[in-house]
């Protein structure tokens, strides 16, 4: 288990060396470029499976589809090449893959969906092409940032005006009426105007991340101070919990007046690990845990939805037919089952019998088409995808840097915990989307934003050292660091 | 930083390793429990919408007949399945249902008909390459679509409730099937849910039964008929058709007197009979005596030869058990009264249309019994051969010697038997049979059997009749024995 993170520190240190020779550093862009076009060959060889299973034939349609898709990302390529030329050439063609995915997946289940409704006599509206045009208006989002934000140490700057932002974002839904911000699914995390809806709670996860980053290594000292010391353990010092209870206080708002217990968690574990990251003792860890499982505990006994979905939990198969009982998960389960190994074959199952195939639980569609095999394949690329944030984050020089990327790549893999250990029964079912692969605008534009910020963060790290800019003393081991801050409370 | 960073690395990478870990045990080990579950409505949505394999036979001049096949519709279900000459057919193909499911050999065969039996597991892999639709394997049947047809609608034109059942003695092969009344399976495939459920609701109110498959699982008294038993038992142990059995007018059995079938003595005479004679006279008195001196263990012994007493025998459909004793021990018989009403195929004797069947045939085999089968041939969707019946031999019921004579004896009770059908040139070697049935025998209708090989001397169909009468009078001669040269005919004509 040990050796791929050893693996991902390795060349990060090897890069570091090669900085020193300038402009011999390769860009790697051209490697990019063979896996989008890898990406898009696997997107389409999907979607004509998709075409073969369900319209029993092909058309040359997919070909410009396939065509249209890597001209989209080579948009993006291009944009890369031009603004974070030394960025790492894995995360993007990661990123492509899992949206063309998605963006198959999407259709694939409007198909069925649009079946069943034929059947039924009645007309739905398919997801896909607006999926389509919320890439599109999420890649526009990912250039903006990548040209906006050249050094992702400028974000410094604005860190307290991100947090407030953030934190009005993550509040609105809950204070506002539900004619903008209605209860959906059990859950009141929306706006809506008109068409189009937004979950601010997306955004807001990326500006508090931000925000957090950039108090943490402001104040990184003072957390840094030993506390009483208890049993052979250095307690932070009371005044210093701060941060902690913040972030504590705001996941349990959210769960309280949004009832959504998926963002909550997202947040709360994300600010977690970044507090560790940053000052580097496990026993802020501890204590986090501490006080999620004591909210988790109130929170049982206090919401009768909370109990319900760990019922659901223990056995959906025994809450199948309770009202908001175990019905969704038992079909997950039951999609999951029959793909078993090899899964069905795409366009060849019927995901559709899950509710919300397209959303939270397109984890079960893909599980159910391409059996375990295509589910672990799927892991498997947002793993390299967090590993190669990570591995950014290891290599940039700044701690913002690092801990940014660090706090970033963490909240990919938590979104990908939740929401397909929800789907499988690992964990109780929370309701997040899956990253990039899931129907729906506002996780996939925060998304892009959290990947442009990775790629900024990842140029920073390979580019070459000019000699201009002094090579920045490196980063004195914490535990000395510590030694040296130690002060007693009064 | 960036120890605590690769420490997150490392918890990073066990979430996902508990995401996968999670994973192999829902997909790979519990999958099965999931995939069965009754409430997932996948496996059933998938096997349904799969193109179905068809159930064919091969009738003259080895020509093709589907029995039954698919056709495309545009609902849920894709395909419907259809059924050519439905009721003729319906006791050998089963029906298949949505609602009820799948009876017969659209049961027995279910893995290879919706293409999930391992034997078609190529092909699948083939067809998910292609992006083809799975298709089931297809079954041929060792079915005369000719005998079928002639027996079943020589049955249902006579309004008779009752099974024919033919098989080739050589090879076991089933050459007809028929249990009348009988129901139409397209009515139980047909995709209105609320016309199935009707069909399904009358054919089960029906006290006809209509859905009993009576060849194969009703077992009926064989009355005369198992008098062949006895006399193969007799041959067995060291007696000729020639030598003389009792000719009495009346034998004492228990409380009871067991009389001949005209009240008088054997052949008119009280001095003794020939057993040919005596056989072909269909003499009570002389089989219950001769099945008296032989005694339980040679009776049970020779039925258990023909696969009387056999509970696991499939066709691939399960066939009901035949007995000579109670039900409760089916081998044994009780005293000597039990044992001498035995021998003319009273008392407890129970036989299935095909295991009388499986007598004559073994008879007409020269003592060899052969495995009774259906399934000529199991054909992947292309119509290329998966594998072929097996002839398989159960063993020696009786010497070639013995089954010679039995059947001179059999040709000399055709030549005594009436009804219509004989035809010149066409030696039918045979035994008919009217089986008392019920509390109060003289006024219930009897079964009528006739149970026959032909050409006697190179048998090509062994055939067993039953048939429930109504009439009071009625005995196997007159009703059974035209439909059974009626199917020999066409089977042979045919062939």
């Amino acid at each position: 288990m040990g050796s791929p993170v050893q693996g991902a520190g390795g060349p990060a240190a090897g890069q570091s060396s090669a900085g020193t020779d300038a402009a011999a550093a390769p860009t790697r862009r051209g490697t990019e470029l063979l896996l989008l076009g890898f990406a898009a060959f696997v997107v389409s060889a999907a979607l004509m499976l998709v075409e073969a299973n369900q319209e029993q034939q092909l058309t040359l349609r997919i070909f410009w589809y396939g065509l249209a898709f890597l001209g989209l990302f080579g948009v993006a390529h291009v944009a890369v090449r031009r603004f974070a030329p030394y960025a790492d050439p894995l995360i993007l063609p990661c990123v492509a893959l899992l949206n063309g995915l998605g963006l198959v997946m999407i259709y694939r289940i409007d198909l069925a969906m649009t079946e069943k409704a034929l059947r039924a006599g009645r007309e739905i509206n398919n997801d896909v092409p607006k999926q389509i045009l919320w890439t599109t208006v999420a890649l526009a989002l990912f250039l903006a940032v990548l040209i906006v934000v050249k050094d992702h140490r400028t974000l410094t700057k604005y860190s307290y005006t991100f947090g407030l932002v953030g934190l009005v974002l993550l509040a609105l839904p809950a204070f506002l009426p539900s004619v903008i911000a209605p209860t959906i699914n059990g859950a009141k995390i929306w706006l809506k105007a008109g068409p189009f809806s937004l979950q601010p709670g997306e955004f807001a996860k990326i500006l508090l991340l931000v925000f957090f980053a950039a108090f943490l290594v402001s104040k990184r000292d003072l957390f840094m101070a030993a506390g009483r010391r208890v049993l052979g353990v250095d307690l932070p010092r009371a005044r210093d919990l701060g941060p902690v209870v913040f972030a504590w206080a705001v996941s349990l708002g959210v769960l309280v007046f949004q009832k959504d217990l998926g963002t909550s968690l997202l947040f709360f574990g994300t600010i977690l690990v970044m507090l560790y990251v940053a000052t580097e003792r496990a026993v802020w860890v501890v204590l986090g845990l501490t006080l999620f499982v004591g909210g988790a505990i109130v929170a049982y006994n206090l919401f009768t939805h909370v109990q319900q979905r760990v019922a659901n939990w223990f056995d959906p198969l025994a809450t199948y037919a309770d009202a908001g009982g175990g019905y969704q998960i038992a079909q997950a389960l039951f999609g999951l089952g029959t793909g078993g190994v090899g899964g069905t074959g795409l366009g060849a199952g019927r995901p559709e019998l899950v509710p919300l195939a397209n959303t939270d639980f397109i984890a079960a569609a893909i599980g159910e088409e391409l059996g375990f095999i295509g589910l672990a394949a799927l892991l498997l690329v947002y793993t390299v995808l967090a590993l190669r944030g990570m591995r950014s984050a290891l290599a940039v020089r700044d701690t913002f840097g690092k801990l940014l990327g660090g706090g970033l790549s963490f909240l990919l893999i938590m979104q990908v915990f939740v929401v397909v250990g929800g789907v499988t029964k690992l964990i109780p079912m929370t309701g997040i989307t899956a990253p990039f692969l899931s129907y729906g605008g506002s996780s996939l534009l925060a998304n892009y934003v959290l990947i442009a910020l990775l790629l900024r963060i990842s140029d920073a790290a390979r580019r070459p050292q000019t000699g201009a800019r002094p090579r920045p003393v490196p980063q004195a081991p914490i535990a000395e660091a510590h030694t040296v801050m130690v002060e007693r409370p009064t | 930083m960036n120890t605590p960073l690769r420490r997150v690395g490392l918890a990073m990478l066990g979430m996902i390793i508990l995401l996968l870990a999670n994973a192999t045990y829902i997909q790979i080990i519990k999958a099965d429990d999931y995939r069965e579950d009754p409430r997932n409505q996948r496996v059933l949505l998938e096997e349904y919408s799969r193109e179905r394999g068809k159930i064919l036979a091969r009738g003259a001049n080895n020509q093709a007949q589907m029995l039954a096949t698919v056709l495309p519709t545009n609902d849920r279900l894709r395909y419907l399945r259809q059924y050519t000459a439905g009721p003729t057919f319906a006791p050998v193909t089963g029906f298949y249902s949505v609602r009820y499911g799948a009876g017969g050999l659209e049961r027995a065969e279910d893995e290879i008909l919706n293409g999930s039996d391992d034997r078609l597991f190529v092909r699948r892999l083939s067809d998910l390459i292609t992006g083809r639709d799975p298709r089931g394997g297809n079954i041929e049947l060792t079915i005369n679509p000719a005998a079928q047809t002639a027996a079943y609608d020589a049955m249902a034109k006579a309004g008779f409730a009752g099974s024919v059942v033919a098989l080739n003695p050589k090879t076991g092969e089933i050459l007809a099937m028929v249990s009348t009344p009988s129901y139409d399976p397209n009515t139980l495939s047909a995709h209105d849910g609320a016309a199935q459920e009707k069909a399904w609701k009358d054919y089960n109110a029906d006290k006809r039964k209509p859905m009993l498959n009576r060849a194969i699982s009703e077992t009926y008294a064989p009355g005369s008929t198992f008098k062949l038993v006895i006399a193969a038992a007799a041959l067995e142990d060291g007696k000729s058709k020639e030598d003389q059995v009792t000719s009495t007018d009346r034998l004492q059995v228990g409380g009871s007197e067991l009389r001949n079938y005209n009240r008088g003595f054997c052949n008119g005479t009280p001095n003794g009979v020939t057993m040919e004679v005596a056989l072909s006279l269909s003499c009570n008195t002389a089989f219950a005596q001769l099945a008296g001196d032989l005694g339980p263990g040679k009776v049970s012994e020779q039925a258990a030869a023909f696969g009387i007493g056999e509970s696991d025998l499939a066709v691939p459909m399960r066939v009901e058990q035949s007995c000579i004793g109670p039900s409760t021990a089916c081998m044994s018989v009780g005293d000597k009264a039990a044992l001498m009403q035995t021998g003319i195929g009273q008392r407890d004797v129970r036989l299935s249309p095909l295991q009388n069947a499986q007598i004559v045939a073994t008879i007409a085999n020269g003592g060899e019994r052969m495995r009774p089968q259906l399934v000529k041939s199991v054909l992947a969707p292309d119509l290329s051969e998966i594998s072929r019946l097996d002839t398989d031999s159960l063993g020696r019921a009786m010497s070639r010697d013995a089954a010679g004579q039995l059947r001179d004896m059999m040709v000399a009770s055709e030549a005594k038997t009436g009804g219509d059908g004989k035809r010149d040139g066409l030696t039918i070697a045979s035994k008919t049979g009217t089986a008392e049935t019920g509390n109060d025998p003289k006024n219930t209708p009897p079964f009528a059997w006739y149970v026959a090989f032909a050409p006697a001397d190179d048998p090509k169909i062994a055939i067993a009749v039953v048939v429930e009468s109504q009439d009071v009078a009625a005995t196997g001669g007159k009703l059974s024995a035209a439909i059974g040269r009626a199917t020999i005919a066409a089977a042979l004509g045919g062939g």
